[in-house]
């Protein structure tokens, strides 16, 4: 297939007029995919979901039907959808759950009813104000309409669902952080194991996590079934992928596109996609798949947009966010932003993170300053070392959580990448970029 | 210092009602303080203890953990510029710069007229129109120093009410129903295995708040974005029409 000839799964409705409410929803098909389920039996519709083979959307990709099936088998069950998006450069979910509510309750609902959970919870990032007040406003249709509460469309099926805002921390992304967050508590990712909160999650129960975009994918699934959806991409990546193209592209945005058939290079320079660097400058690196992967640079543009081969090339598919930066930018600023972001965000439970991070914060803004020395770039692996022993990838950890091994991969990418212009800002004293680009008081943010 | 007013202590035992435990509440209920008070006080803290039949240290330990809540009285609007990797590379610290010029404060301070307390933002999620802000998390997106400035004279003359509430305002879209599926299958189903949600059923005043989001006469909320950026604005229209 090329770009431009497969379905959009997940997106298709996001710019109709008025696309968060049920009477836009219904005109384009609403709820026939619930319809489809609930004519099913509970393993009819698990069944699906291991034929498409769909990998969690929300960045670490395990398998979703895999992860249904790990239930433990106790009551109640608990499903709870991962609204946080926080990881920078990441902007899908976002646009899923203020565009298209009804998507996103009526995907829930499919896999509550498979996994027959007791409870939903919607958890949405505090910050997404008005995605949370058209999910509401949604969920308050969807109720009156008959799809969720007590005998659903008039059968033996019944599930309340609750919209549950968080209240900004980054952290309640990792799931465990998010249950503690559910349950009323400072968000604490939880010592492992038990690794799956399939076996214990909320309140002691099985429960099984999704990402926004995972269970977005579920009522076409059931319109369209698992063989139709796994014709779709290639290998393990299966289906679409929301795609957030940031940076230095002239047209950044969210494109769903067929997995594993697309390159970097087309995203990044197709006049349809991305549309090329700024100003027509050169493309020096990008990052693949969240801030926190491994880097890559113009010799992986040909890279298909694939969970196994991005991770063939060291570096992960995660969230789908796709940074490009051009030759101005420069890589000790960025690697200093990023480092910056995962300090102010570790939760403080471990020590390498909290304070691995404020380290790698410091010698890189003295770096980027004109105060740094050489040894300092021994010194920022050694760090590195101590926060992911042998800064490999995917990386070693230290920590409860992976937010501090989620430090070094930037730094390490640029240093192997930009080693000379890491020694350029210890031997000029000052950042060799261009100063328009630069923020003026670094020292003082 | 005030507690949570009659209506608004409705509101949070409303909430309490939708979850099997009743901590599970407490973020939002301290969202609902900071929508009556624009940041949580210590008097609301305990209110919320109590009526969480927690310790006042608790809700405090745990409210304090989240960037969202303040501690301190704000400025009726929060703007907060996004700094992090999509909007720097876009000219986000240019923007930060000239926002701490326009407004006179550096990034945590409020202008004297109350009316703007400024943040320095991790990633907001709305990095295909960098550089984006938020004021009172509402979103604006492709911000250069004049829109920045233009912004600021709508909030000011009071253009952007109708999208912006106050800040504390969460969500404007109040649940309409309680959890009717949930005590349906409490009062069909046998539970056996000791995980039953114990308080929604053991506490039916606060497990009913159906029809709770109705009273009270508030003004229509469109859920509109004529002026501020919605998230969607970041997929491309003519990208999806072409794919279709």
């Amino acid at each position: 297939m090329t770009i431009t000839d497969a379905p959009r799964i997940v997106s298709s409705r996001l710019r109709r007029p008025r696309s968060w409410t049920l009477e836009s929803y219904l005109a384009g098909g609403g709820y026939d995919g619930l319809r489809a389920a609930l004519a099913m039996t509970p393993q009819q519709v698990h069944d699906h979901v291991n034929t498409a083979n769909i990998l969690g959307r929300g960045g670490a990709g395990f398998e979703a039907g895999r992860k249904w099936g790990m239930l433990r088998k106790a009551l109640p069950v608990y499903l709870t959808i991962n609204g946080d998006e926080s990881e920078p450069a990441t902007f899908k979910d976002h646009a899923l759950i203020e565009g298209d509510p009804h998507q996103l309750i009526e995907g829930a609902l499919i896999c509550a009813y498979a996994i027959a959970a007791d409870q939903v919870f919607l958890y949405v990032r505090g910050e997404f104000a008005l995605a949370i007040e058209r999910l509401q406003a949604a969920l308050n249709e969807a109720y009156a309409y008959g799809a969720v509460g007590a005998n659903i469309f008039g059968g033996d099926f019944s599930v309340d669902v609750v919209v549950h805002p968080g209240a900004g921390a980054y952290i309640c992304g990792e799931e465990t952080a998010l249950l503690e967050s559910l349950e009323g508590k400072r968000g604490y990712p939880r010592i492992k194991p038990p690794y799956f909160p399939a076996a214990i999650g909320l309140y002691g129960a099985p429960t099984i996590v999704n990402n926004v975009e995972t269970v977005s994918n579920l009522p076409w699934l059931m319109l369209h079934g698992g063989d139709e959806y796994a014709a779709l991409g290639e290998g393990r990546s299966k289906g679409t992928k929301m795609l957030a193209l940031a940076g230095h592209v002239k047209r950044p945005g969210n494109y769903e596109l067929e997995w594993a058939k697309v390159s970097f290079r087309e995203l990044i320079y197709d006049p349809r996609l991305g549309g090329g660097i700024r100003d027509d400058n050169e493309l020096k690196a990008f990052i693949p798949g969240g801030v926190s992967s491994p880097w890559l640079g113009p010799e992986h543009l040909d890279v298909l947009l694939a969970n196994d081969a991005i991770a063939a090339v060291g570096s992960m598919a995660g969230s789908g966010s796709v940074v490009a930066m051009d030759h101005t930018a420069c890589p000790v600023r960025a690697a200093w932003r990023i480092v910056r972001f995962f300090h102010r965000e570790s939760c403080g439970q471990c020590t390498p993170c909290r304070e691995g991070g404020g380290w790698l914060e410091k010698i890189l803004e003295r770096i980027e300053t004109g105060q740094g020395r050489e040894a300092d770039l021994d010194l920022l692996m050694d760090v590195c070392d101590n926060i992911s022993p042998g800064v490999t990838w995917p990386p070693a950890q230290t920590t409860i959580c992976v937010l501090g091994p989620s430090m070094p991969p930037s730094v390490a990418a640029g240093i192997r990448m930009f080693r000379d212009e890491y020694l350029a800002h210890v031997r000029e004293g000052r950042c060799p970029f261009p100063p328009d680009r630069l923020p003026r008081r670094l020292s003082r943010v | 210092m005030p507690r949570l007013s009659p209506p608004f202590e409705q509101r949070a035992r409303d909430l309490i009602g939708l979850y099997p435990h009743p901590r599970s509440a407490l973020v939002p209920i301290l969202h609902l303080l900071q929508e009556q008070d624009g940041y949580l006080t210590e008097d609301g803290m305990a209110h919320v203890a109590e009526l969480l039949d927690l310790a006042p240290a608790e809700v405090r330990g745990t409210a304090t953990f989240y960037d969202m809540f303040h501690f301190e009285p704000v400025g009726k609007y929060l703007v907060a510029v996004c700094t992090n990797i999509a909007c720097m590379l876009q000219g986000a610290y240019r923007l930060l710069d000239h926002a701490e010029e326009r407004l006179g404060i550096a990034p945590g301070g409020t202008t004297e007229d109350g009316m703007f307390t400024l943040e320095d933002a991790e990633c907001l999620a709305l990095c295909g129109n960098g550089p984006c802000v938020t004021v009172n998390w509402r979103y604006f997106g492709d911000l250069d120093p004049d829109g920045f400035d233009a912004l600021i004279d709508d909030l000011r003359a009071g253009r952007l009410d109708d999208e912006v509430p106050p800040h504390g305002t969460l969500g404007r879209v109040r649940r309409s129903v309680g959890t009717p599926g949930t005590e349906a299958r409490v009062a069909t189903e046998a539970r056996t295995d000791g995980h039953s949600p114990a308080p929604a059923g053991a506490e039916p005043a606060a497990a009913a708040p159906a029809g709770a989001g109705q009273q009270g006469a508030r003004p229509p909320v469109t859920l509109d974005t004529h002026r501020s950026t919605a998230a969607v604005s970041s997929v491309d229209a003519a990208h999806l029409e072409g794919l279709q």
